[in-house]
């Protein structure tokens, strides 16, 4: 069967296609690149998206409102707080609620340090799928106490199911707030470490910059979303610039790629403005815990929300991006449409008009610095 | 919930006791059967044996062929179990190393500290199913890993272990060591070839650009020490070096130094090591020619590669770091040692001993150092390596060659300048240590605080 992405490349070309993926290592889940190549310099490659739709999206239109929550985990369960915590936005802003302060407090908490988590995850596999085996030991390290906090806060360790409509589901634990502090301490020595183990490493410098570069005008064009945007310079940041939550409670930079060694919106700019968000994301959570106000984490939310019909959405800055969601109600007690906009899909893009010149590893290199997670592409 | 039962599983003792002398009797042993058997094959002492034990005439007997063959089988066993034994050492070693750098615990399960692992490996690969794809070219692809194995057995004949312990000192015996070693990148090129798949091509096609290039470089690279030495010969080139490391080549000349870095990074790309690990480059080509490879034709693969590890170290050491020469121990002192004809008395063979260590233990460092580069620095781009073979290497040796072509002339006149060279490098050497030490000692007080904690071994 002639597979339809097959037309979008030069099949009477002398030049070979090769599938790379759906289980090549590199693709970080089940994307198939189909690629043209000429010994080892690409012709084209273009994205084959698909093989991890579960469909979703339809399954918010069957379960209700709060039944949606833990699915919402499989849309990007790297950075599963984050994902929750949009479609909470979302729903809360359909049915008009008050979410209590402590309970947006423990949102921005949580999902700072998933976020900081998710990134330990991308940068390690960066360095791997650019041949280092060491750093992502490294990364994992880090991970491992992060999740081990969230299991406190929340009983999951990957698919946290922790916001709920109109709130989160536990207040923190007796000494968790400690815990937290103790590990950011730690932390902040962490990230020089890890420049010291990789970021400057004359090696993995020259395989990032200038390669795969993204420009500002593209960047938008694409509508590249999260980090992958601020890589190419352009500052934009939901937590700041449509501030939701507890966000404008904090302070803290946006950091954008200034070209640290090559060209603005190269691969290396992605890399590092990762590294630097997670500093700000530390800075945040300690901010976070040392305003945390005290109260409910719950507002009263009747068992089986039935908002009026409309519609709303949520918008949050994941570790990805922007995951925006749209809920529309009919006026039952289910969603009438329920739809998740991703940072990866968005991502995914960029290789068509990117790729054409590059090198067979530049492509792992433009795949991983873009950070896509494949669930989080199809749904 | 309860938290896991902190009680630490200790292994018994008796296993911990029990594999250790596995492992150590396996080495000994083998070191042991090479220090006998390599001076006892040569013809003097078979003749001497079967004269004294036989009591045969052995110019006349009709059986002196057949034990002449008979031993060199035995040692030829003994070298290529030699060869597997150290390489699954090696990989235990670097997995070990690797462990500790990324802060992991590592092989611990099978045998004390997991030294029995490449045991349970090698019986797991030997006892898969024997795959060959359907549309893999079949005869190159049975054959294929024959060329590798062969390239890496090979080597073991011209590799000196001590001063008396070389299978057979060829005269030309470098230049048969870089022809047979470059037996393996037909193996391999076979391999990418026959698999037809497209990863194993890129990866036949990386190795064949890759190893070839790099040949160049090598191959100017021990010019040097040939130059300098004046002989092909392995125990030739050793010979003309001393014990003390400032009367090592590396040292004695600057060119060397350069020669010897030069060599070293071809060595690594030949050997497909990190960081010129292209043609297996997991992330990119997913195992490159060794994407349709499984079981027991995998494993020697596997043996080749990280014996190589050792093969490269051991080159590199004799070349260059002296080899198995002894501080302070002359040539003429094996000769009084050896006391006349007959069977060599004890303290020759403790001095054969003693040299073999010392080889042995540069070997391992130098080693130690390939190991520790390939989980410190990601993996080059292919136009990378390319340029940094044909712009900076060749250009480099050829540089490192005329260098020592004038510094030879120039020793020749002045002989004083080979030791001012020698204790010079030689400092700076051991000033550049201690300042390697010193930073890495600052870096792990960046992380540990002041606690340096060895106890994860």
């Amino acid at each position: 069967m002639d597979k339809l992405i097959l037309r979008r490349l030069d099949q009477n070309a002398e030049e070979m296609i090769l599938n790379f993926g759906p289980q090549h290592p590199s693709t970080h889940g089940v994307i198939n690149f189909m690629v043209q190549t000429d010994g080892e310099v690409i012709r084209k490659a273009v994205p084959d998206v698909g093989y991890l739709h579960r469909g979703i999206e339809k399954i918010g239109e069957i379960v209700g409102y709060p039944g949606f929550m833990p699915f919402t985990d499989r849309i990007d369960y790297v950075a599963a707080m984050t994902a929750n915590e949009g479609y909470a936005i979302a729903c809360e802003r359909l049915l008009k609620l008050e979410v209590p302060p402590r309970a947006q407090w423990l949102r921005a908490i949580s999902g700072e340090l998933t976020r900081i988590s998710s990134h330990l995850v991308a940068l390690g596999t960066m360095t791997m799928d650019i041949g280092a085996t060491t750093p992502f030991g490294y990364g994992i390290r880090e991970r491992e106490t992060i999740n081990d906090l969230i299991e406190e806060l929340c009983g999951a360790r990957l698919t946290f199911n922790y916001c709920r409509i109109g709130g989160v589901a536990f207040d923190m634990p007796e000494g968790w707030r400690d815990k937290v502090l103790k590990f950011l301490d730690h932390f902040d020595t962490f990230v020089p470490e890890f420049d010291r183990v990789i970021s400057f490493n004359e090696i993995y410098v020259k395989r990032l910059a200038n390669v795969a570069v993204i420009t500002r005008e593209d960047a938008i064009d694409f509508g590249l979303a999260g980090p992958n945007l601020r890589g190419s310079g352009v500052e934009w940041d939901i937590r700041r610039d449509l501030p939701y939550g507890a966000y404008p409670n904090f302070k803290f930079e946006v950091p954008v790629g200034k070209g640290f060694v090559g060209t603005v919106g190269d691969c290396f700019d992605r890399y590092y403005c990762r590294v630097l968000e997670m500093v700000e994301s530390s800075k945040i959570v300690r901010q976070a815990l040392n305003s945390l106000p005290e109260g409910e984490v719950m507002a009263k939310v009747p068992r089986k929300p039935k908002p009026e019909a409309g519609e709303a959405t949520g918008r949050v800055e994941s570790a990805r991006g922007e995951i925006a969601y749209l809920v529309v109600s009919d006026g039952t007690d289910k969603a009438y449409r329920v739809r998740a906009r991703t940072g990866s899909f968005m991502a995914m893009g960029v290789f068509e008009e990117g790729s054409p010149g590059l090198m067979i590893a530049d492509l792992v290199a433009l795949i991983s610095s873009l950070d896509v997670v494949a669930p989080e592409i199809d749904r | 919930m309860a938290p896991p039962s902190q009680a630490a599983k200790q292994k018994p003792r008796s296993l911990v006791a029990l594999t250790l002398a596995i492992v150590l009797a396996l080495v000994a042993g083998l070191l042991g059967a090479i220090l006998f058997l390599t001076p006892a094959t040569k013809p003097a002492m078979m003749d001497a044996f079967i004269r004294e034990v036989l009591q045969r005439d052995p110019k006349t007997w009709s059986g002196t062929s057949l034990v002449y063959a008979g031993a060199l089988a035995l040692l030829a066993v003994i070298l290529l179990t030699f060869g597997a034994i150290i390489s699954s050492l090696t990989i235990w070693w670097e997995l070990r190393v690797s462990a500790r750098m990324q802060s992991r615990i590592g092989l611990n399960r099978t045998g004390a500290a997991g030294l029995l692992q490449w045991l349970a490996d090698a019986v797991k690969l030997i006892f898969k199913e024997d795959l060959i794809p359907d549309d893999a070219d079949k005869p190159l692809f049975r054959s294929a890993p024959y060329f590798v194995l062969a390239g890496f057995t090979l080597t073991f004949v011209a590799l000196p272990f001590g001063q008396s312990l070389i299978a057979a000192d060829l005269n030309v015996g470098l230049f048969y060591l870089t022809a047979i070693t470059a037996l393996i990148v037909v193996g391999i090129m076979f391999a990418g070839w026959a698999s037809n798949s497209k990863w194993a091509l890129f990866g036949g096609m990386r190795a064949a650009a890759q190893v070839i290039s790099y040949e160049i470089p090598a191959g100017i690279a021990i010019m040097v020490p040939i130059l300098m030495a004046g002989t092909l010969s392995m125990q030739g080139i050793i010979s003309a070096q001393g014990g003390w490391p400032w009367e090592w080549f590396i040292f004695r000349n600057p060119a060397a130094l350069g020669a010897f870095a030069i060599f070293f990074i071809s060595q690594l790309a030949e050997g497909n090591r990190t960081p010129f690990d292209l043609p297996e480059g997991e992330s990119e080509i997913v195992a490159g020619y060794l994407a349709e490879y499984s079981g027991f034709r995998f494993a020697i693969y596997f043996l080749v590669e990280f014996g190589n590890v050792w093969i490269m170290s051991a080159i590199s050491a004799t070349l260059f770091l002296g080899g198995w020469q002894i501080p302070g121990v002359t040539a003429q002192d094996y000769v009084t040692a050896l006391g006349g004809s007959g069977f060599p008395a004890l303290g020759w063979w403790g001095l054969q001993a003693a040299s073999m260590g010392v080889f042995v233990l540069k070997t391992l460092l130098v080693m130690n150092v390939v190991i520790w580069l390939r989980w410190t620095l990601p993996r080059v781009r292919i136009d990378q390596m390319m340029d940094l073979c044909w712009k900076y290497l060749v250009p480099a040796a050829f540089t490192m060659f005329v260098f020592t072509l004038l510094w030879q002339i120039l020793v020749d006149r002045v002989p004083v300048v080979e030791t001012v060279s020698g204790g010079v490098l030689f400092g700076a050497f051991l000033l550049t240590l201690a300042l390697f030490t010193r930073q890495t000692l600052k870096n792990i007080r960046l992380v540990h605080g002041d606690r340096i904690d060895l106890t994860n071994w």
